[in-house]
């Protein structure tokens, strides 16, 4: 029978066959890099023959003033990105909803999609130039009667200006889910609301909200999955040295300290407390939306 | 249709507006780079230009085309996104072809999808997935930025979930028609799922041709980066050489609008592919996402 089934299915193994060799070498693999974290890694003696020194790096993190600041940098950009980065799509939803002009709603859905699709390679830099003191912004500011603001040079401007540019470049991408869940409403509720003499306002608080509230409850709950994940791509493109104290996160700080500076272990050390934490928190929410919500990634 | 309240058109007419200001946010910045990449020297190095173009010339785009590192980024690009594309959708569709079986006919596909969402869950983190590539010989070639992504999890989840809407009976009518599961995936599945082929196509090119930190750590030479790192080495630190050109030829030409072509052209295909995009991608995303 065993044999008879390994007849018919083999090439379902073969099928799957490269995408695992693939996902050994790029995924497993470095997962047992993780050793470098735990030894003074030399590269010319390699992860096997390095000196072994257990706890030293992550020792070293949790006394290292810089490094407790980044890991602090990356919690409160990461908690303010996913409340604003929350609520905005949510809001913006329910207000496209309230568009009967279908020309008009999806005329703004495809501008304020926009933004997602370009990388942060060339929105930073564009960012970077409006944002300037001569720039787009600040003649506008100045044009109000406002001083100039030091958007990318003073750490709390810099905190502001990433969580607002990260909304901005992907509420509208938010929206998707949210019109997706609002079209599926029955639209007989509504009728049978509008006889009832419920006016657009009691509309959207009674029915339409709750519609979508266990969505945005799944949302939210696996956004904090990322809550170590403050955007890499962004802060690099965006930040320089001035900025560092409140700017610098975990991703930016591996990054300077493993591939430029060459301190590979500690880079490794603090790459490690990230992935733990990363996947404690994952999996626990995925547990939670699973239970709560009925999600499945399979 | 019952008539609307005072309040509810005026609601309606704020509401418009807002909608309408909140599009027209999300386009402006790209409409000035578009301005400033179109003006003379002497209107982008005083910031004159708002969103319309002053002193109309194409001087910028002339020279970013003049310039060979640029070409040649392009290009690596361009076979970057075609390679990267096709591996990644044939594994997709090969792996989401297995894994859309039933577990009881498929022996071992509950270990195989333990085995790739544990990738979605855990990583390796940047420096030891640095060094594995750089041990592996892949280094400076066009490899490194396609095999490490190759195999993209959350893709083959969402094909998956399509491959099973898809009705049994034509499978099994295949099949005793003599066809083998390579045949029932390239001449059944393969045709019917076009849709959602084509929306996960069109994000794997977009991720591919936004990619830039690969480049930079796995590229040693500035010649064989792709587009994305090329422009990110030259908006962080601007310098005429890198790209190729001899600042005594640009007196005429101010790094503003220079830079602001630059970061045009890198935008402009994805404004080519985006209404084909939009055609899929609500549905595509939608799709499996979120069950109820």
């Amino acid at each position: 029978m065993k044999t008879l089934n390994l007849r018919k299915t083999w090439p379902l193994h073969v099928f799957l066959l490269p995408s695992v060799l693939l996902l050994i070498l790029f995924n497993y693999i470095p997962m047992v890099g993780f050793m470098i974290g735990f030894e003074d890694f030399k590269p010319w003696l390699g992860i096997f023959k390095s000196p072994f020194v257990g706890l030293k790096h992550f020792k070293f993190m949790f006394h290292d003033p810089v490094a407790l600041q980044v890991i602090w940098n990356t919690l409160l950009i990461a908690v303010l990105k996913i409340i604003a980065g929350s609520i905005a799509p949510f809001a913006f939803a329910l207000l496209l909803n309230e568009v009967r002009m279908m020309l008009f709603k999806r005329t703004v859905q495809s501008l304020v999609y926009l933004p997602h699709f370009i990388n942060w390679v060339i929105l930073g830099g564009i960012l970077t130039d409006i944002l300037s003191t001569n720039g787009l912004i600040n003649q506008f500011l100045g044009w109000l009667g406002v001083n100039n603001v030091d958007f990318l040079q003073s750490g709390n401007w810099f905190r502001a200006t990433l969580i607002i540019s990260d909304v901005w470049k992907e509420f509208g991408f938010g929206t998707i889910l949210y019109l997706a869940a609002m079209a599926g409403i029955n639209p007989n509720m509504y009728e049978a609301a509008d006889i009832d003499g419920a006016n657009n306002f009691q509309k959207a608080i009674y029915m339409t909200i709750p519609a979508v509230i266990p969505i945005a409850i799944v949302l939210v709950t696996l956004s904090l999955g990322n809550i170590l994940n403050a955007g890499f791509d962004q802060v690099f493109n965006m930040y320089n040295p001035l900025v560092y104290p409140k700017g610098d996160i975990i991703d930016t700080y591996v990054y300077r300290v493993g591939l430029q500076q060459g301190s590979f272990s500690l880079a490794t050390a603090v790459g490690f407390f990230k992935s733990v934490i990363g996947f404690i928190l994952i999996a626990t929410t995925y547990r939670l939306a699973a239970k709560y919500a009925n999600y499945r990634i399979f | 249709m019952l008539k609307l309240s005072l309040s509810d058109r005026m609601f309606q007419i704020a509401n418009h507006l807002f909608l309408a200001l909140m599009a027209v946010l999300c386009i402006l910045p790209m409409v000035h780079v578009l301005a400033v990449s179109l003006s003379s020297d002497y209107a982008t190095t005083s910031y004159l230009v708002k969103f319309w173009p002053i002193g109309w010339n194409l001087d910028a785009y002339k020279a970013a085309l003049e310039s060979n590192n640029f070409i040649v980024a392009f290009k690596v690009s361009v076979l970057r996104t075609v390679l990267g594309t096709l591996l990644t959708m044939f594994l997709t569709m090969l792996a989401a072809y297995s894994m859309s079986k039933d577990d009881r006919y498929f022996k071992g596909r509950t270990l195989y999808a333990w085995f790739f969402v544990f990738t979605m869950l855990f990583h390796g983190g940047l420096i030891p997935t640095y060094l594995v590539v750089q041990k592996s010989g892949l280094t400076n070639s066009i490899a490194a930025l396609i095999l490490p992504v190759a195999v993209n999890v959350f893709n083959v989840v969402l094909m998956m979930n399509f491959f099973r809407g898809i009705p049994k009976e034509l499978e099994e009518a295949s099949m005793i028609d003599g066809a083998g599961h390579f045949r029932v995936l390239f001449t059944i599945f393969f045709p019917i799922s076009l849709p959602s082929i084509a929306t996960l196509s069109l994000f794997t090119m977009v991720f591919h041709w936004n990619s830039w930190f690969d480049g930079m750590i796995y590229m040693n030479q500035a010649d064989q980066f792709p587009l994305a790192t090329f422009l990110q080495a030259l908006i962080a630190g601007f310098d005429y050489t890198k790209i190729g050109l001899n600042p005594s030829d640009l007196e005429q030409l101010s790094e503003r609008s220079l830079k602001s072509a630059l970061m045009f052209i890198g935008i402009f295909p994805i404004l080519l592919v985006y209404p084909f995009l939009q055609k899929y991608f609500v549905k595509g995303m939608t799709l499996g996402s979120v069950k109820e």
